[in-house]
């Protein structure tokens, strides 16, 4: 164990569950509810790739549920105007990483919280999109489901693709220079910046990375269903950083291991599922969701204390 | 009748380092007792220590005649000693006024505040130093000099018998020191005693009754300034001839590396910079603390870009925007706060090792680990570095490692130039003299290197030249075996004064 310990006992914690539920709740392993639970959750792990590398850089975004819904409703009106899939995922993509760098430029250049500008910029998305589309549902053409794909297939396709780029991002976090840089400016802005680093550019590329994941997270979800709801992304942003500090990466930059975001993940989307399977009322999820978070800082915590 | 203040052989060590080795002061009522000594000599720490900061190791303090066994910052404060520092440490957001009350006002949480008291007690103590500072004025809008005027009243309000001023004219205007010594010679005329720490020899003259010399934690004597002249007092602060334990230089110097003509940089106080570093050469940077070498250092490697003159880069002229652009161009910067900024504590040492070259590349540069652990490894060899491996957090070696791999990542990018600011500040005897062997064999190797160092024996055992820097600009160039009183003599200003 040593130096993963805190991602593997975040994964056991979860392999204590589905144990459990393969114990006392076996349903919960019928494949096509499973499957379906699964690829529900692969936009958030999407997502928490590029959270894992806002907060590693010892910043945050909260405006990536406004993100998330916007993407979808311009993804979801190029669909309905008949375009070829290319521009609608173009569309959604471009559309999360204009939002980033909005993002990253406000906080790299004029040094703003990033707490504050994401704030902002999450309100005022939310209400643009609140505006232009008043809360209609948009109707989306039949082919663009599943991307076309049988359901099955489709699914498969969206967690192979989201596994594919969780792995892909955790080689270049490691292998990469630029992914070397992001802990760096997250340790020590001004020890980065004598080493010859600039950081407002890794910072500035941290958001635009984020927003563009964010498109990609959107049009996972869109080709999920056959309606875009306008607020689809309504407590995106709480769900996805929940999963990255339950994965351990510290909020205070600098430490943690994309790799354990997805037990992490998979630990909280479990809670439902398993009191559902339990009998135990519905009402306590969030309760349970909000101690297995308590609990992972809880644990950093006293990790940290330990060792200073 | 008893002095003010009676410290006998006090003496305390922080790890392996001793900073005061029994040293004696006292202080009269009514008297100006300035404190003198090179950086690092040991002034601080007893100002510490007479303020209840640090506690000695060995010796004993009195107060106007009684022993203070255990003195803590509440109790100094308690019996009259108020120190008025260099930054001042007022609230910059509350009035002047609120400022005064907070250091007088014993609160509870229920005091009820009175505000035309607080107003009427202000103006009264400013007034008594001839200030002309309104109450009102939040503390922001104060002038750096204003701000320790401020200070002073907070002591006189206090009722201070003892008054510590740690170079109190560091950043004042000709105008405003006047202003200042006539506070101090008021301070004086109503008995109170005053320490005064200046390393400007012409304030020590003007204003001192007596001056105390400390020299390597040791008091060198007391002395009555009118029986002293310039040079005398000088000689007492450098004292011996540095000890040959320098390994010595055995290098050719070649071309030029470096090359400043005129070069400043108003954000950072540097100006009218010339400098010359060879290939091959050891160049100290000499000066007292605040003469503006790490600021000029900074301006070398683009931190803090200049904008006068020019500088060149082994003959070719550059411009220095960020440390990106000196890195590509050869220079290397080992920063003076190495626990803070020199290796990243959190990230492996082969990580911190390679962590300069990366910004040559383009950032999506893929990572050879294995070339990676062989190129830490051979530092680690090579500089002789105590640690478990590449893998071992930079944050789990001794100052004296951590110093070694700071020096490895430049080394990595195989630089042309590089400038060492403090390189063996807070580092151990061993690791020191080892520190000192790797820069010669470096500069043997036709490296330039640019010293800054606060530790005189250490700029002349190492330099085979020396700038001496004063006020932002070089006031000096002396050869590398110049004498320790002629760096001490430039660096204080004596320059035309003292014959060498």
């Amino acid at each position: 164990m040593g130096k993963y310990s805190r991602e593997l006992s975040v994964a056991a914690v979860l392999g204590v569950l589905l144990i459990a539920l393969a114990i006392f709740a076996p349903h919960f392993f019928t494949p096509q509810p499973l499957l379906s639970r699964l690829a529900s959750q692969m936009p958030a792990l999407v997502a928490a790739i590029g959270m894992t590398c806002v907060l590693l850089s010892r910043q945050i975004d909260i405006s990536i549920g406004s993100q998330f819904s916007l993407c979808a409703v311009i993804a979801g009106l190029l669909a309905a105007a008949k375009l070829p899939l290319v521009v609608v995922i173009a569309g959604a993509l471009g559309a999360g990483a204009a939002m980033g760098a909005l993002n990253g430029a406000l906080v790299a250049w004029l040094g703003l919280p990033s707490i504050v500008v994401t704030l902002a910029t999450m309100v005022t998305w939310q209400e643009t999109l609140r505006l232009w589309q008043q809360g209609r549902l948009l109707n989306l053409p039949a082919g663009l489901q599943w991307l076309g794909f049988r359901q099955t297939t489709g699914q498969f396709v969206l967690m192979a693709f989201a596994f594919a780029l969780v792995a892909l991002a955790a080689w270049a976090l490691r292998r990469v220079a630029a992914g070397r840089f992001i802990y760096a400016v997250g340790s020590d802005v001004e020890a980065a910046r004598l080493a010859g680093i600039e950081p407002r550019r890794v910072t500035f590329g941290v958001f635009v990375l984020m927003g563009l994941l964010v498109g990609v997270a959107a049009v996972m979800n869109v080709v999920q269903s056959p309606q875009v709801q306008p607020t689809s992304g309504d407590g995106f942003e709480l769900k996805v950083i929940a999963a990255v500090v339950v994965g351990g990466v510290a909020v205070t930059g600098g430490r943690g291991r994309l790799w354990g975001v997805v037990p992490g993940l998979l630990l909280l989307a479990s809670v439902n599922p398993a009191l559902t399977h339990f009998h135990v009322q519905a009402y306590w999820e969030k309760a349970i969701q909000g101690a297995v978070i308590l609990l992972a800082v809880l644990a950093d915590g006293l990790n940290r204390r330990r060792q200073s | 009748m008893a002095p003010l203040l009676q410290l006998r052989s006090i003496t305390k060590s922080f790890g392996a380092v001793r900073a005061l080795r029994g040293v004696s002061f006292d202080l009269q009522p009514g008297e100006v007792h300035a404190l003198l000594g090179e950086n690092g000599a040991g002034k601080s720490t007893l100002i510490k220590v007479i303020t209840g900061a640090h506690a000695p190791d060995g010796g004993t303090l009195a107060v106007a005649g009684e022993a203070v066994p255990h003195l803590t910052p509440a109790k100094a404060h308690a019996l009259g000693i108020a120190c008025i520092y260099q930054q001042p440490a007022l609230f910059p957001d509350l009035s002047v006024a609120e400022n005064i009350a907070l250091r007088l006002e014993k609160t509870t949480p229920t005091h009820l505040v009175r505000w035309p008291e607080r107003h009427v007690r202000a103006a009264e103590l400013l007034h008594r130093i001839g200030a002309e500072i309104e109450p009102d004025a939040e503390v922001r809008t104060l002038s750096m000099p204003e701000q320790q005027l401020v200070e002073i009243a907070c002591a006189l309000g206090s009722g201070a018998r003892i008054v510590i001023m740690d170079e109190p004219t560091a950043s004042l205007t000709q105008k405003e020191q006047h202003l200042l010594f006539a506070v101090v010679r008021e301070l004086r005329a109503s008995g109170v005693g005053v320490i005064y720490i200046s390393h400007r020899l012409e304030e020590i003259f003007a204003l001192a009754d007596r001056v105390t010399v400390l020299r390597d934690g040791e008091s060198v004597g007391t002395n009555r300034v009118a029986a002293l002249n310039e040079t005398a007092l000088i000689r007492l602060m450098v004292g011996r001839e540095v000890a040959a334990i320098y390994p010595p230089s055995e290098s050719a110097p070649g071309e030029v590396v470096l090359s400043l003509r005129g070069v400043g940089c108003a954000a950072s106080g540097v100006h009218d910079i010339d400098l010359e570093v060879r290939t091959g050469e050891v160049v100290g940077l000499a000066g007292l603390v605040g003469a503006g070498r790490t600021e000029l250092a900074r301006v070398i490697f683009g931190l803090t870009p200049a904008d006068a003159g020019e500088i060149k880069l082994s003959g070719r002229l550059i411009a220095l925007r960020e440390p990106r652009d000196a890195i590509a161009h050869g220079v290397g910067y080992v920063p003076e706060d190495r626990r803070r900024h020199g290796v990243i504590f959190e990230m492996p040492i082969a990580a911190n090792t390679t962590m300069a070259i990366h910004p040559q590349l383009f950032p999506g540069a893929w990572l050879r680990l294995g070339a990676e652990r062989e190129l830490t490894e051979s530092f680690l060899r090579d500089l002789a570095v105590k640690t478990s491996g590449p893998e071992a957090p930079g944050g789990s070696l001794s100052g004296g490692n951590q110093q070694k791999v700071a020096l490895a990542r430049w080394l990595a990018t195989k630089p042309k130039l590089l400038i060492l600011d403090e390189p063996t500040q807070g580092v151990d005897v061993g690791a020191k003299g080892e520190i000192h062997k790797i820069i010669r064999r470096l500069a043997k190797e036709g490296l330039a290197v640019l010293l800054i160092s606060s530790d005189l024996p250490e700029i002349l055992g190492m330099s085979d030249r020396i700038a001496v820097m004063r006020g932002g600009t070089i006031v000096a160039a002396l050869p590398g075996h110049a004498a320790a009183h002629d760096v001490m003599a430039a660096a204080l200003g004596q320059t035309g004064k003292v014959a060498a």
